[in-house]
């Protein structure tokens, strides 16, 4: 060791160094936010919570082509349907497991008419396992609830599309 | 305040001293207790600010009640022993470290002439009764009989000896200075070092190294990062204490805490000036004491935590260098020095 390692090494240089580092960084501001009171933004492609849409005349935009069930990876979508009576091709049944769903947003880019979509909604913990499993009237209901956050969001991405 | 029971309330002296000395232990063990709660939500508060976190924030206003919280649940726990484990040692351990970490608190003065014990030979006191504190950590670490607390142990042992031999030391060059085994002389030694009129033997030149170390040893005594090899998590679990759980691992906190809250009181007392204020000067003797001493134990508190945030955790060959290769020589040269330099100024006046 030369002389100048020497008096670094008893001056404690490198400690009274990384000490004024931390000092500082213990004045600046915190990085991390008070999370359930404040929230980061969120991209508008951000893929949560699922919902089906309606169109704005209330009639459900699902024409159950089955396309996502198709291509749904994790295979958490079952969909069943059958004519109705006005002769439109509808879904009796439209279930996801969302314990199954790995939020790969494929099935909303397989929708021809833009009615599965996953919203801007990450806060839908259940307590239990049961409640997880979604069926046509829960998901139609996100839809209505979270329509008008989707909308703005189909229509801020809608140019790079 | 034996006299207060003695002659006030009239009760006969040995009575009046009895209970004067309980009144005077639980006036500090109370607070230390409150004390240790604070310090603990405090010390989560300063290393999560360095990592630029919140730290707790929940439980009652700004987190202050968080660690009311961790106690209430711990106390509802329930206490767990091992089959394997030695029953009766396993449980006498924790209240071991928890005692001793209490009783070096008698010899501590708050202001001139406030102290439970005011013995002659207070520093040995405390040397003598931190060196007891290694006791809860191996009887722990082996009434565990599980092979991460016993590694613990071993590795408690071999440290807290190692850097005994150098606190050892420097306490020597601190009473040499001052002439004095007691801690109140001690500190009214500290009176305006060298003649300029700030309290403390930190200005010392010949002495501030000594303070330096004794912050470093002060770390090492309490197994603080970047010493705290006994409970290294990513090698030994939690170490001595992994086989603990409720209010056995709350001991082990309570002392290990009110061990970092004397380290923070004996740098304050042996360097910093004790119950004086920073500068010789006649109005801040108005302040008490004991603010004094309680200001200085919380910036050495902060810079404890400072260090824990700072600092990464010694490899124990490294350790055991710093220990042994570079504490004692230095600290056994400079006992040398000080008694060297304080025969030659005392040339021609007897002993």
């Amino acid at each position: 060791m030369s002389v100048a390692q020497y008096v670094k090494a008893f001056t404690l240089w490198e400690f009274v160094k990384g000490h004024a580092l931390t000092l500082r960084y213990f004045f600046k501001p915190k990085a991390t936010i008070n999370y359930p009171f404040e929230k980061n933004p969120i991209s508008p492609r951000f893929r949560g919570e699922h919902a089906l849409r309606r169109y704005p005349n209330g009639e459900e935009r699902c024409i159950a082509c089955k396309l996502c069930e198709a291509i749904c990876p994790a295979q958490a979508i079952t969909i069943e349907a059958e004519p109705r009576d006005d002769g439109s091709r509808r879904t009796t049944r439209y279930d996801i497991d969302m314990t199954k769903c790995i939020y790969c947003g494929l099935c909303q880019e397989a929708c021809p008419v833009d009615a599965i979509v996953e919203g801007p909604n990450f806060e839908f913990s259940t307590e239990t396992r049961e409640e997880l499993i979604y069926d046509k009237s829960k998901l139609l209901d996100n839809g209505d609830r979270w329509e008008s956050a989707i909308a703005a969001n189909l229509a801020a991405d809608a140019p790079y599309r | 305040m034996t006299a207060f029971f003695n002659t006030t309330l009239g009760l006969p002296y040995g009575w009046a001293w009895a209970i004067a000395t309980l009144v005077g232990i639980l006036a500090i063990a109370l607070p230390l207790m409150l004390a240790v709660a604070m310090v603990i939500y405090v010390d989560r508060k300063i290393w999560a600010a360095m990592a630029l976190r919140r730290g707790p924030n929940v439980v009652g206003p700004f987190g202050l009640l968080q660690s009311f919280a961790d106690g209430l649940k711990v106390f509802l726990q329930e206490t767990i022993v091992p089959s394997a484990a030695n029953r009766g040692l396993f449980l006498l351990a924790p209240i071991i470290t928890f005692t001793v970490a209490l009783i070096v608190w008698a010899v501590v003065p708050f202001q001139p002439g406030v102290v439970v014990a005011n013995i002659n030979v207070g520093l040995l006191y405390v040397l003598a009764a931190s060196s007891l504190g290694v006791y809860g950590v191996i009887l722990s670490g082996w009434a565990s009989n599980s092979k991460y607390p016993f590694y613990s142990a071993l590795r408690a042992a071999a440290q807290m000896v190692s850097y005994e031999v150098a606190i050892g030391f420097i306490l020597i060059s601190v009473v040499m200075w001052s002439g004095s085994f007691n801690l109140t002389d001690i500190v009214e030694a500290q009176k305006s070092v060298l003649g300029i009129p700030v309290n403390g033997f930190f200005l010392n030149p010949l002495l501030f190294p000594m303070a330096v170390m004794f912050f470093i040893s002060a770390l090492a005594e309490t197994q603080r990062a970047p010493f705290d090899l006994t409970e290294a998590e990513s090698e030994l679990v939690a170490g001595y204490q992994t086989e603990y759980s409720s209010m056995s691992f709350a001991l082990f906190w309570l002392g290990e805490y009110a061990n970092v809250i004397l380290m923070c009181a004996l740098n304050a007392i042996l360097f910093w000036g004790g119950y004086l204020p920073p500068f010789d000067w006649a109005p801040l003797y108005v302040v008490p004491g004991i603010v004094w001493l309680l200001l200085k134990m919380c910036f050495f508190f902060f810079v404890f935590s400072w260090v824990k945030a700072t600092v990464p955790r010694y490899r124990y060959d490294q350790l055991m260098r710093l220990g042994w290769k570079v504490f004692l020589p230095v600290s056994l040269f400079w006992v040398f020095l000080v008694s060297g330099v304080l025969m030659y100024a005392r040339v021609g006046v007897p002993a």
